[in-house]
């Protein structure tokens, strides 16, 4: 065979970096749950944490150094995930480019079937949650260097399609990952019908954790626990 | 039973095709799917009209040259059953069937219901099979293989290559054949020599072919007749990152 193609480019290449970036994001969704956990410490605990997220790193690097490099590692692996992922639908769409007259809806779960457009959905929710609570131009408040205020005035009974759309987001997000998880390890040489097992009970395990505690928050400032 | 037919007819490589429908009396249960089609050809070779096109070959679930999309599922609604084996009392009576060809740019339809499925020999030819000279078959014991190891190839070689995988996969993926090809004989010591060259071989004519990606929704395992498990996959992945990675020390194939 001619070698014309870098192996990155071939779709176990791809799966492989999708799987690598998806590992990243989810490490960062890790650390960002028990972050957003911190508010029911209190105000001032829940503030000055966020500060600190500022001042990681420091004096070795000076100012907000950390948090840019954190970001530039996320963009990154998110543009690296998306593009992968759109070169495998476009391939996935050639490939069969007369469809069934009849054909049964994929047998896998609802998880995999909506990877792509679940994908879609969590990409939209990114854009409006960083304008909302990264620069607060979204945000009803929006004070800088205040996050527990403009969690509080975010999630508030009235601004109940907040909630939603967050609610919906989030389970997107869950379903992504039970399939997202599971496909990372086998893109990655999982082999064993035993390890299928338990890397798919992982997954389910790890995306309902990760879903209750993203919704926890908002739940609690709904329902006035946080206030 | 009485049934009706809506069939896949498509003159040649070139023609648009459509689906047309046949009604179909006094069908056998103990039929088999392909010998209710024979009974509608030769029908319609009495009324002079062109027959319906079917692959099919030693009719016995092991050749793996019938493959027919029926209802929407490969090889149709029994699970571990090729379609030739299939029996029409998996049906019921009066119903309406819907038989399509495989769908993928990889397989062109040849005429109605075969297509091509060269694509799967390109595969093979990039690096399904040993250059050892193996002459006869050796004492079973002077090679152990890990008890293990030869269940799981043995589970790889039951593929019969008939393509259902690519047929459900929603991506057109040919990975469970190209892995099952692979695995059987990566799984064992004759496969070793050139086990990383010959994963990016067939790896590399599997896209070239023009089939997609996996993404692990499972579809392949299901409708395979031989039962071929998804982990199998797993398996070409971990050579194949392997392989690219350490550079492949061994020779390639011829």
């Amino acid at each position: 065979m001619t070698k014309t193609r870098s192996p990155i480019r071939s779709n176990v290449g791809l799966k492989a970096v999708m799987a690598v970036t998806g590992i990243l994001l989810v490490l960062f969704l890790i650390a960002h749950m028990l972050g957003n956990l911190k508010v029911f410490t209190g105000e001032t605990s829940f503030d000055h944490y966020a500060h600190w997220l500022r001042d990681i790193g420091k004096p070795l690097l000076p100012g907000v150094w950390f948090l840019w490099i954190l970001r530039t590692v996320l963009v990154v692996a998110v543009v690296a995930h998306i593009w992968a992922a759109t070169v495998l639908a476009l391939r996935a769409r050639a490939a069969r480019p007369v469809k069934y007259a009849h054909r049964k809806k994929v047998r896998g779960s609802y998880a995999a079937r909506t990877m792509r457009w679940g994908g879609v959905i969590i990409l939209l929710f990114v854009i409006y949650h960083l304008l909302d609570l990264t620069t607060g131009t979204l945000n009803p408040v929006g004070t800088e260097g205040k996050p527990y205020g403009n969690v509080v005035a975010d999630f508030a009974p009235e601004r109940w399609y907040v909630t939603l759309f967050y609610t919906l987001a989030i389970v997107t997000l869950g379903f992504h990952l039970r399939h997202g998880a599971f496909s990372a390890f086998r893109s990655l040489g999982q082999q064993t019908p035993r390890g299928e097992r338990r890397a798919r009970n992982a997954a389910l395990v790890f995306a309902v954790v990760l879903c209750a505690g993203y919704l926890v928050v908002p739940f609690a400032v709904l329902t006035g626990l946080v206030s | 039973m009485n049934l009706t037919l809506r069939i896949w007819r498509q003159k040649g490589p070139e023609d648009k095709g459509r689906m047309v429908t046949y009604p179909v009396n006094d069908v056998s249960p103990d039929m088999s799917f392909l010998e209710m089609l024979d009974v509608l050809n030769e029908r319609l070779i009495l009324d002079g009209e062109d027959p319906v096109a079917f692959d099919h070959d030693c009719r016995e679930g092991i050749c793996g040259m019938c493959g027919l999309m029926i209802n929407g599922d490969a090889h149709g609604p029994q699970r571990g059953t090729t379609a030739c084996q299939l029996h029409m009392r998996q049906f019921t009576d009066g119903e309406t069937i819907d038989i399509e060809p495989w769908r993928a740019s990889a397989f062109p339809v040849i005429k109605d219901l075969v297509v091509n499925r060269g694509a799967f020999d390109k595969i093979i030819a990039a690096g399904g099979y040993i250059t050892a000279p193996t002459g006869s078959a050796p004492e079973a014991h002077s090679t152990p293989v890990a008890k293990a190891n030869a269940d799981a190839a043995f589970e790889s070689a039951a593929c019969i290559g008939c393509g259902a995988c690519v047929a459900a996969c929603p991506n057109g993926s040919g990975m469970l054949f190209t892995a099952a090809k692979l695995t059987q004989l990566s799984l064992l010591p004759q496969g070793q020599p050139e086990r990383y060259t010959r994963v990016i071989g067939m790896v590399d004519a599997h896209d070239e072919a023009g089939f997609g990606g996996c993404t692990n929704a499972g579809e392949c395992t299901v409708v395979c007749p031989k039962g071929i498990p998804l982990n199998t996959i797993g398996r070409l992945n971990r050579d194949y990152l392997a392989a690219t990675t350490k550079g492949a020390g061994n020779t390639p194939g011829s």
